[in-house]
């Protein structure tokens, strides 16, 4: 009887937890969503911020995150799609260079994103952009080692560069020996196997990569907290060297450094909602398109 | 007329996985222009050696070759062979059909534009020619951008044998193609290598006697990596030399 | 030697009538033009081919070189930032005419003729405007985290015991619930609703850690505060809590990888023996699937120690050294994050970040590490019979 008892009650409890989840996950959205849903207008996506934050859109801050994600993904998926391409297609399991690259991309994985912010100021801004600085200009004038969105990009590249790797290579690993096979045997040389039949049938991975690795960067604000996000700037980023707003960032700052807090709260909601409306389409995207491509692999 | 000549001549043959040996001495002469077929129970050696005479196997891990196989009077197994070039004169056909996910045209015109052959004239008379040596233009002329995946298993078996003919070899390995179709189709894919033997070398591996009975000129018994027996079909079939081999074609194991 | 190849493009393309017929009666080829190319034994241009393909497999596999370079790159130069705090240049006498502003941007502090190793050496004997650098080891094991005044204190202790307790906190709070949550999913649940709760849960991983964050600011903070009614608004048991909804999400999905990876005969053969549902999960799933709930563990654990915008958000900040979960904390992780930005390249307080960041990266590393190997050995150990 005792025994029963305690089955039914870890049963209870286990389905417990999951409901607690899903109803912290519902309580979150709708909070979110309540606070922020009458700010949500057009001309707050469309307007920049006015009076001190209190009033107008986040215009710039979602121009910034766009630009950001943008640079990122064109330094982040190129790397990220060749370096699965070799773990998938190249690599001997036994190497040590396969091994090493392997441990590589699991340890980045795992790094903080405030170390990657970290190496961002150590590297990008100091080591490259000094670098830069004192070989164009020599003068000591300071134009690339400081924050910018080129740094502050090439970090979240970084950053986002094992997930792209690992959807890459799932859907490189799907795409069914049989037709490597027959290509070889039509004397294709491997290059051509890869870049004709394989790669092509592999794009539903590196869409899901990007999209997955976007989402993450378009909500991270770790690595730009010293990189190069500011919290208000007159005019958009036009160039590399430019700071930028950032959606993340500019929440971070209203919400715990705004004078004014009671006066921006709706500010605050609308602009969270924004940021969960961004991340909830960009895996929802990536949820179908993984499921299409497990379908296909059948 | 042409002479009974050597197209392919395995030597001294041994495989290895790992520690495990796959194929012991073979050693087996295969003609020009005739069809060849390799009979034997599952697991053999059969597809193993098929696939040394192209080279396939370089593509498993492990895999280690003694002796060497010798077309047109070259070893292939020699230092120095290139291996893409080796594989452009030997067409495969493999036992489940595998058309790219492209459409008919683009499967048949792979072979020539990997090769860089780009005029559309030339392609196009180039698709329609291997369609029609296999067998099978009639039923796609009208729709050529039709998906390859979209066709019978019948007809990307044929699909497949028009892209290996495109790039115009001069052997053409078959592993067990029809094993995975009806018997209408095996039956025009049986009628397909009776013509295409006029213009090629062909080996087929097969586990259905009776189509290696039809199709083929010479026969060789396969039988825990060794060959048992080679010799023309009509003598392995009717008066078998080894005991062995006459087990097997008359149903006794296998 | 050579095999005779055929280039297409090399080869007179001849169009002929074709002659042959097909054995068979059927002329196959209906009379039309035939398209042949010529065999002949020629050298073929396959030398400059296969350069280009060895060139490109080079290329391929000095990019992706570039994951190992980027973590050797992150230890040099984040460790490289941080060591001039154990091996100072050398140290300059403090001149009146030397003596600067108390300067908080990166730029003012180099004037445009000096270079910039002159700059670093300048400041690091200048820590803020009247006080000279007192940089000992007392200072950085002390328990004061005071980088901003007279005396500069880099006492790291509170910071890592604001870790600690921060990440105690999820974990103790979120790996239950993950775990029971996912043995739910993996068992109890109807197939339907598995469809539904894994991606749903998952789900949670996406959300944007600066949005937690913010939740836990302005909302769960008020509600515990009126629950429990203790007198710090912002804690570290708010932040861990807060915390753990970043770490739930990750033990979840291990976990429940690894329970439905278990092999079915084992669950059948305890069925079979008359076991009841939850009596295989507990007795004999759990137990098979060990390193993989550790292996979870250990990443919720990392996620929850490095993370930053949440705890920035929800834990006060305050660098105290006290047991009192109900008040604020300042973790390692917040504490680069809120200081960094303010600080002076070469200065002392930059030196100490970037000890913090390599006491962090070394930390989340070495836990990484253990994850891997520990899981690789147990789970092949365990299943080496079974595959």
């Amino acid at each position: 009887m005792n025994r029963k008892i305690f089955g039914a009650s870890f049963v209870l409890a286990s389905a417990a937890s999951a409901a607690v989840i899903v109803a912290v996950i519902l309580i979150f959205m709708i909070t979110i969503m309540i606070g922020g849903w009458d700010h949500l207008t057009w001309e707050f996506i469309t307007a920049a911020p006015e009076e001190g934050m209190t009033a107008g859109g986040i215009f710039p801050a979602i121009v910034g995150t766009v630009l950001l994600v943008l640079l990122m993904s064109l330094a982040g998926v190129p790397i990220g799609t060749i370096t699965a391409v070799y773990l998938s297609e190249y690599a001997n399991r036994n190497s040590i260079f396969t091994k090493m690259i392997r441990f590589a991309v699991n340890t980045l994985a795992g790094v903080p994103a405030i170390v990657f912010g970290l190496f961002g100021v150590g590297f990008f801004i100091q080591f490259v952009g000094g670098g830069m600085d004192s070989f164009l200009s020599g003068t000591g004038e300071v134009h690339w080692r400081q924050g910018n969105i080129l740094w502050a990009s090439l970090t979240m590249a970084l950053l986002t560069l094992p997930v792209v790797i690992v959807s890459v290579e799932e859907a490189l690993r799907s795409v069914p020996g049989d037709y490597r096979e027959g290509s070889l045997a039509l004397g294709a040389t491997k290059f051509q196997t890869i870049v004709k039949i394989v790669l092509p049938n592999a794009y539903t991975g590196i869409l899901t990569g990007t999209i997955l690795a976007v989402g993450r960067g378009a909500g991270e604000v770790a690595p730009i907290l010293f990189t190069g996000a500011a919290y208000y700037l007159p005019h958009l980023p036009s160039s590399l060297s430019d700071q930028f707003m950032q959606l993340g960032y500019h929440l971070y700052i209203m919400a715990t450094q705004s004078p004014d807090v009671e006066a921006t709260l709706s500010i605050q909601y609308a602009t969270a909602f924004v940021l969960l409306v961004l991340t909830f389409l960009l895996n929802f995207a990536a949820i179908i398109l993984r499921s299409r491509l497990r379908a296909r692999a059948r | 007329m042409r002479m009974q000549s050597t197209k392919i001549k395995a030597e001294n043959l041994n495989l290895f996985y790992g520690d495990k040996q796959a194929l012991r001495n073979i050693n087996l002469v295969i003609p020009a222009y005739k069809v060849t077929a390799l009979i034997g129970p599952s697991g053999c050696g059969k597809s193993t050696f098929i696939r040394t005479l192209n080279r396939m196997n370089d593509l498993i891990d492990n895999v280690r070759i003694e002796g060497s196989v010798v077309i047109d009077g070259t070893d292939i197994y020699k230092k120095g062979i290139d291996v893409v070039e080796l594989r452009k004169k030997i067409g495969m056909i493999f036992q489940k059909s595998n058309p790219f996910p492209k459409s008919i045209y683009d499967n048949v015109a792979y072979g020539p534009r990997i090769n860089g052959l780009r005029d559309k004239k030339v392609l196009d008379q180039i698709v329609e020619q291997s369609l029609r040596h296999a067998a099978i233009w009639d039923e796609v002329k009208d729709d050529l951008k039709k998906s390859g995946l979209a066709l019978s298993g019948g007809q990307q078996q044929r699909l497949c044998i028009a892209r290996a003919l495109a790039v115009q070899p001069e052997i053409l390995l078959m592993d067990e193609p029809a094993s995975a179709l009806d018997p209408i189709a095996t039956a025009k894919i049986e009628e397909l290598i009776y013509e295409l033997k006029e213009n090629y070398t062909i080996v087929i591996v097969t586990h259905n006697m009776q189509q290696a009975a039809r199709v083929s000129d010479f026969t060789a018994f396969f039988y825990l990596g060794e060959i048992i027996e080679y010799d023309e079909t009509k003598r392995i079939f009717t008066t078998p030399k080894e005991k062995r081999t006459e087990d097997y074609v008359t149903g006794r194991f296998g | 030697m050579y095999i005779s190849i055929h280039r297409y493009s090399k080869f007179n393309v001849t169009i002929q009538t074709d002659q042959k017929k097909a054995r068979g009666d059927t002329d196959r080829s209906n009379g039309r033009p035939t398209v042949s190319t010529n065999r002949s034994r020629e050298r073929p241009r396959r030398k400059k081919k296969r350069y280009g393909e060895r060139l490109a497999e080079t290329l391929i596999r000095a990019v992706s070189f570039t994951s190992f370079a980027i973590i050797i790159l992150i230890f040099a130069f984040v460790f490289r930032e941080a060591t001039p705090l154990f091996f100072p240049p050398a140290q300059q006498t403090v001149t009146t005419e030397d003596l600067q502003q108390e300067t908080y941007g990166d730029d003012e502090s180099l004037s445009t003729n000096e270079t910039i190793e002159e700059g670093r050496k300048r400041s690091t004997s200048i820590e803020t405007a009247g006080g000279e650098a007192d940089f000992t080891l007392d200072n950085l094991l002390g328990d004061e985290w005071q980088p901003v005044s007279a005396y500069p204190k880099f006492g790291i202790l509170p910071l890592i015991i604001g870790s600690f307790k921060v990440t105690i906190i999820a974990i103790l709070f979120g790996a239950p619930i993950a775990i029971l949550a996912a043995l739910f999913t993996a068992f109890f649940a109807p197939r339907w609703l598995r469809e539904i709760l894994k991606p749903t849960i998952e789900f949670l991983s996406g959300f944007p850690s600066v949005v937690i964050g913010f939740f836990a600011l302005v909302a769960i903070a008020s509600i515990f505060q009126n629950i429990f009614g203790y007198e710090y608004r912002l804690n570290s048991f708010v932040g861990g809590i807060a915390l753990s909804l970043a770490a739930i999400p990750i033990i979840y999905s291990v976990t429940e990888d690894a329970l439905s990876s278990i092999p079915k005969y084992m669950t059948e053969a305890s069925l079979a023996l008359g076991a009841t549902k939850w009596q295989t999960a507990l007795f004999v799933v759990l137990p098979a699937a060990t390193p993989g709930v550790f292996a979870a563990l250990l990443l919720g654990v990392g996620r929850a120690f490095g993370e930053t915008m949440i705890v920035l958000m929800a834990t006060g900040n305050a660098a105290l050294m006290s047991l009192d979960i109900f008040k604020p904390i300042r973790t390692m992780s917040a504490t680069i994050g809120a200081e960094m930005a303010e600080v002076v390249f070469g200065d002392t307080h930059y030196n100490v970040l970037f000890f913090i960041g390599s006491v962090l990266f070394i930390f989340t590393f070495a836990l990484n590490a253990v994850a891997e190997f520990y899981v690789r050995n147990k789970l092949q150990k365990r299943f080496r019979g079974a595959a």
